[in-house]
């Protein structure tokens, strides 16, 4: 006889079976990084009733609804200051933020870069498709030169951000960059952040075949998986300055940044300390605790 | 023997194909067939060169198949 070892999807434990299927269209991206995602909530061996997922809105912003998490759908660039806010309420909480390159690098830029600058425990996941894609194509600050969205008709002529560089530049104690395509190599990413202190930051470039490859004829989802495949080049540790994107050329994948800095709240805590000596007492006992605190204001 | 198989969810398929493509062993295809919003979902046409790695399940942006291994029981 034969039998079956994995009778279930392991990602299935992870979704809202109720809203399923997602909204996402054929050969959209967001639902692989999403299998890779569950694989590294298993792998890690994470209490999974201290993760929270928090997502800003855009495509990539339905992450949080369809995961069975404590998640939060939040408005449109305001994910890290929620998750900042979680956080520091809840220290023992893995604070997870999924989102689009959009809400996080444009909108939200501030956010992102002063939260690296704080170095606080934050696991940022931006899938990067190059593009508004829920808003119906329009220019991020993502988008490569040369490319037709909507409100760039003749070409995008403006530079764009390099986010690997951008994160580690503001402060970021990880960052990683990989495709789609690469479904192993992210998964074992996304576990490790979840044993890294500090902000950590892993890019994921996605293809958006509705509104952003249709109009650069640059086919559907399979043949943005094919691009990857064939243009991408390991590089770990590779100096972020030279990871780039273009709109057709190389992408260099890799972990290029694992760092230690000190975490905002340990800062926070040292400078307390210093200052008041005694007098000053963390919460994050109170927290490890969070059915029997609240009323000593904490 | 085969050492794996696959489970296929034909109705949340949306046909992207990425599964067909990256299984390492080709063991799907495309089927004929359309689930009823018109896509057509994959079907093994070389089950026994399944591994049941599970790349299949990786790929799949629709959470539509995944494989899992077989294993020959004492009994
Ligand atoms: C304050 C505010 N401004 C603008 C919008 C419109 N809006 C919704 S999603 C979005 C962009 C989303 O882009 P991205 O974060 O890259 O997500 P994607 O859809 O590409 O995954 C914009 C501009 C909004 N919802 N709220
Ligand atoms: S518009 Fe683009 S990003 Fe949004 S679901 Fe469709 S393919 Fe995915
Ligand atoms: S489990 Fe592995 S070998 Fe089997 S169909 Fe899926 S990808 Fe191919
Ligand atoms: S990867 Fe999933 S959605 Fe795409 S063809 Fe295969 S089963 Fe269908
Ligand atoms: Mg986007």
């Amino acid at each position: 006889m034969s039998e079956v070892l994995t009778p279930v999807n392991p990602v299935e434990p992870f979704l809202r079976a109720e809203r399923m299927p997602h909204i996402w269209c054929p050969g959209c991206g967001i639902g692989t990084t999403v299998n890779s995602f569950a694989r590294a909530l298993i792998e890690s061996k994470v209490d999974l009733d201290r993760v929270a997922i928090v997502s800003g809105i855009g495509c990539t912003g339905r992450v949080a609804g369809y995961l069975k998490l404590d998640s939060f759908h939040t408005t449109h660039g305001r994910a890290i200051p929620f998750a900042t806010g979680l956080k520091l309420a809840n220290p023992a909480l893995q604070v997870v933020v999924y989102s689009g390159d959009g809400d996080l690098f444009a909108i939200g830029g501030n956010h992102l870069i002063h939260a690296a600058r704080r170095n606080i425990d934050l696991k940022v996941i931006c899938v990067n498709n190059l593009i508004y894609a829920m808003t119906g194509g329009q220019t991020a600050p993502t988008t490569p030169g040369a490319a037709i969205t909507t409100t760039a008709p003749y070409g995008v002529y403006e530079p764009a951000f390099n986010l690997p560089a951008l994160a580690e530049a503001a402060g970021a104690s990880y960052v990683a960059r990989w495709t789609t395509f690469h479904v192993r190599q992210m998964a074992r990413s996304m576990q490790e952040v979840f044993a890294k202190k500090g902000f950590c930051f892993i890019e994921v470039l996605s293809p958006c075949p509705t509104l952003y490859q249709r109009r650069n004829k640059m086919g559907d989802g399979l043949d943005a998986m094919k691009f990857y495949k064939e243009h991408s080049r390991t590089r770990n540790g590779a100096p972020t300055g030279e990871v780039g994107l273009t709109r057709d050329g190389e992408i260099v994948v890799g972990k290029f940044v694992d760092r230690d800095r000190p975490e905002f709240r340990d800062l926070m805590r040292d400078r307390f300390t210093h200052q008041l000596g005694d007098r000053y007492v963390d919460d994050a006992e109170m927290a490890e605790h969070p059915h029997c605190g609240g009323e000593d204001g904490a | 023997m085969q050492r794996g198989s696959v489970s296929i969810l034909v109705e949340r398929c949306k046909g992207c194909g990425f599964c067909v493509e990256f299984c390492p062993t080709k063991v799907l295809a495309l089927s004929s067939a359309f689930n009823s919003k018109g896509y057509h979902p994959p079907h093994m046409v070389k089950p026994e060169k399944c591994s049941g790695c599970d790349l299949c399940g990786m790929y799949c942006p629709d959470f539509a198949i995944y494989g899992w291994k077989v294993t020959a029981s004492g009994s």
